[in-house]
């Protein structure tokens, strides 16, 4: 019978049914990180129990590390060392690989764990982290649990998962230049609204998917979690073998030949069924920018903060004008030229080396608008150490951007750095929530380039006008 | 970890029914204090619950601050309950708070998940039943309760609502005997043992 890449995924990793649609799933990695990742270690510990496979376990250091020069345990989190040391010590006891503070292959869980080749095609991999679909782009079955269930996936090497339904989106066309895969996420949101795949693992696909490279699928499947998805996919193609080729943990020689044949036949068959099908014209996406205080609430660049009936199928007036107000934005407001206070490149979304790459262009031989605190913090050590091998480090620095150490930095605000009250932030980032950045900051989510754009402008910008200037 | 078991529930309920509450909301990160499954129900609802940021002084305006629902078990929710971050402190905070079930149209999937696995029960219904219960339940708060009943699927709600609700066996039986499931799982170890050992003869190149 036909099937798709989720199926394949699926049934390949299922070893037994565990009636009404739960099944017992065999999970090849867990990653772990100090926030959430350290609760499940010493959970395990205290409960007497080991892990079943702990060469196939991974933790990193990136949530709540300060992302300033000469940065150590110490944090300006006020208990954030209790997470880094707690974790440290647990994940060590437990025999499991740590990419601590200091070592070179430290970074944000979901860039390295592809930097390191610890995803792979195939693999059944979770992580206690919302965004761990992100690595769904190299055609892996990758998806986000709570605490609870890393523990049961450390103990076991399987999670008791109820299987999700089907669902394909085809993305046909072609990216209009200057317009990304952030952007194609965000209209996607703003087009089938943050419940668009409850219920559904989503596999990716068309030309315009095809099209993308490695790190911009890994954004497009990033923001699956902000689509309610179960997870999300892309079946993997040359690309993605060469991009994982060599890493220090893919096969090597005959393993890696053996893995090539078996990732080839990772994509769905030509008649296969999905329980839903959505269609997207890429030639119509705009670069896109977020309004309110939902990732659904997004419109182009150059449009304008919708009045509540302009916005269809998004729930209720109220929640629309409390978004308004939170956001001080009124119905029919221009985007483009708002005036913003921060800029921020970093997270898990976008903060990849072709990520810096493309807003470093835009940079080069320009100033960040006075008045405005822009950051960029690189998604991982390596990126930062390619950043500073390829100059892109000396262009953000004279731009103006303070240029960090590696680590999911001001996504969020955990009660240490963050974003002044009431600032209204340009964002690479993938969460647009109220006090998300910092006291009632008011984060407006983005591509990197119009991020970029937007630093220098001082305002929302269109990064369009800016290549063409 | 066993936990307690869910069988029926006759409770308070508290309505929140504004959608996309995320589980910021629910519990902030800078609440997230330490290395810890507990501690947590003083942070629930901080940015909502308090004056200021930080701060512990009550604000009136919001609904688990109002006398009238104290000793609440359930919450009323609205769509894409507990979306966002995975973070499980969001439902400890719940538990912890006495939280036991939640009703709500449509759940975030890893919130879901999480709040099964700490004895929450989270109901999926429809708004217009949740509606309908906040209203009754507003009349009179401490008289007008929830009745769940989970080996049955179903809930009634104060004047005359009732609904029947979707659960998987697994996850109702894992609510209805608090079941320790890694417990559980790992007295199919042989299984998993077999089943790993014929798969690294077909995936080599999965195993480290």
């Amino acid at each position: 019978m036909a099937q798709s890449l989720f199926e394949k995924l699926w049934s390949h990793h299922a070893i037994a049914d565990l009636g009404d649609g739960a099944a017992l799933v065999l999970i090849d990695r867990i990653f772990l990180h100090e926030r959430t990742g350290g609760i499940a270690l010493t959970s395990l510990e205290e409960a007497a129990r080991t892990p079943f496979a702990p060469r196939q376990a991974f933790c990193t250091m990136d949530h709540v590390v300060d992302t300033l020069p000469g940065r150590s345990d110490r944090t300006l989190m006020p208990t954030g060392t209790q997470f880094i040391q707690t974790t440290r010590e647990a994940a060590r006891k437990a025999g499991i690989t740590v990419f601590d503070l200091g070592d070179e292959r430290q970074g944000i869980v979901h860039v390295i764990s592809p930097e390191q080749g610890i995803v792979l095609p195939g693999l059944t991999l979770v992580c206690p982290d919302s965004h761990t679909c992100t690595q769904g782009a190299f055609g892996a079955l990758a998806w986000g649990i709570g605490s609870s269930e890393a523990e049961h996936g450390l103990a076991t090497s399987t999670l008791r998962v109820v299987k999700p339904k089907a669902m394909r989106v085809n993305i046909s066309g072609v990216l209009a230049p200057g317009v990304t895969a952030k952007d194609l996420a965000l209209h996607i949101l703003a087009k089938h609204s943050s419940m668009g795949a409850r219920g559904h693992a989503v596999e990716y696909a068309g030309g315009a998917v095809r099209a993308l490279d490695i790190e911009a699928r890994m954004t497009l499947c990033n923001m699956a979690t902000e689509f309610s998805a179960f997870t999300a996919m892309i079946a993997p193609d040359d690309a993605v073998f060469e991009y994982i080729k060599g890493r220090p943990f893919s096969p090597k020689g005959a393993a890696w030949d053996d893995a090539v044949t078996h990732w080839r036949t990772l994509r769905s068959d030509d008649d296969a069924i999905f329980d839903a099908e959505i269609g997207v014209d890429a030639s119509e996406v705009s670069p896109m920018v977020t309004w309110g205080t939902n990732p659904q609430q997004a419109m182009p660049i150059d449009g304008r903060v919708p009045a509540f009936e302009a916005v269809s199928g998004q729930g209720q007036r109220a929640s629309h004008d409390r978004a308004l107000g939170y956001m001080d934005l009124a119905p029919g407001t221009a985007l483009e030229g708002l005036k913003i206070d921060a800029a921020f490149i970093g997270s898990c979304t976008n903060s990849r080396i072709a990520d810096l790459r493309r807003a470093a262009r835009l940079l080069a031989g320009r100033k960040v608008a006075p008045g405005i605190k822009a950051i960029c913090v690189p998604g991982s050590t390596a990126v930062k150490r390619q950043a500073e091998a390829e100059g892109l480090a000396d262009i953000f620095r004279s731009a103006g951007f303070e240029w960090r150490e590696s680590g999911c930095s001001m996504c969020f605000f955990a009660g240490g750095e963050s974003f002044g009250y009431r600032e209204r932030v340009v964002t690479s980032t993938n969460r647009n929530f109220e006090s998300r950045q910092g006291p009632e900051t008011r984060s407006h989510l983005a591509s990197p380039e119009t991020v970029a754009a937007s630093a220098i402008a001082g305002c929302l910008a269109d990064p369009r006008k800016l290549v063409r200037s | 970890m066993s936990l307690k078991p869910f069988t029926t529930l006759d409770a308070v309920a508290v309505p929140f029914l504004r959608p996309d509450v995320d589980t910021d909301t629910i519990m902030p990160s800078r609440e997230m204090k330490h290395v810890s499954k507990t501690g947590l129900a003083d942070g629930l609802f901080a940015g909502l619950r308090y004056r200021q940021m930080g701060g512990r002084d009550p604000n009136p305006d919001f609904v688990l601050n109002d006398p009238r629902y104290a000793g609440a078990e359930v919450l009323l929710g609205g769509a894409n309950f507990g979306c966002g971050s995975s973070r499980e402190h969001a439902v400890w905070g719940l538990a912890e708070y006495g939280f036991r079930a939640i009703l709500a149209p449509s759940f975030n999937p890893i919130f879901y998940a999480n709040c099964t696995r700490n004895g929450i029960l989270p109901v999926v219904v429809s708004q217009e039943i949740i509606e309908a219960i906040a209203l009754a339940v507003a009349a009179a708060p401490r008289q007008n309760l929830v009745h769940i009943d989970l080996q049955a699927q179903t809930l009634k709600g104060p004047g005359g609502t009732s609904a029947s609700f979707p659960i998987a066996r697994e996850v109702r039986d894992m609510l209805l005997y608090g079941l320790d499931m890694i417990g559980l799982t790992l007295q199919r170890r042989e299984e998993i043992e077999a089943f790993r050992a014929a798969d690294r003869e077909k995936r080599p190149w999965a195993y480290l």
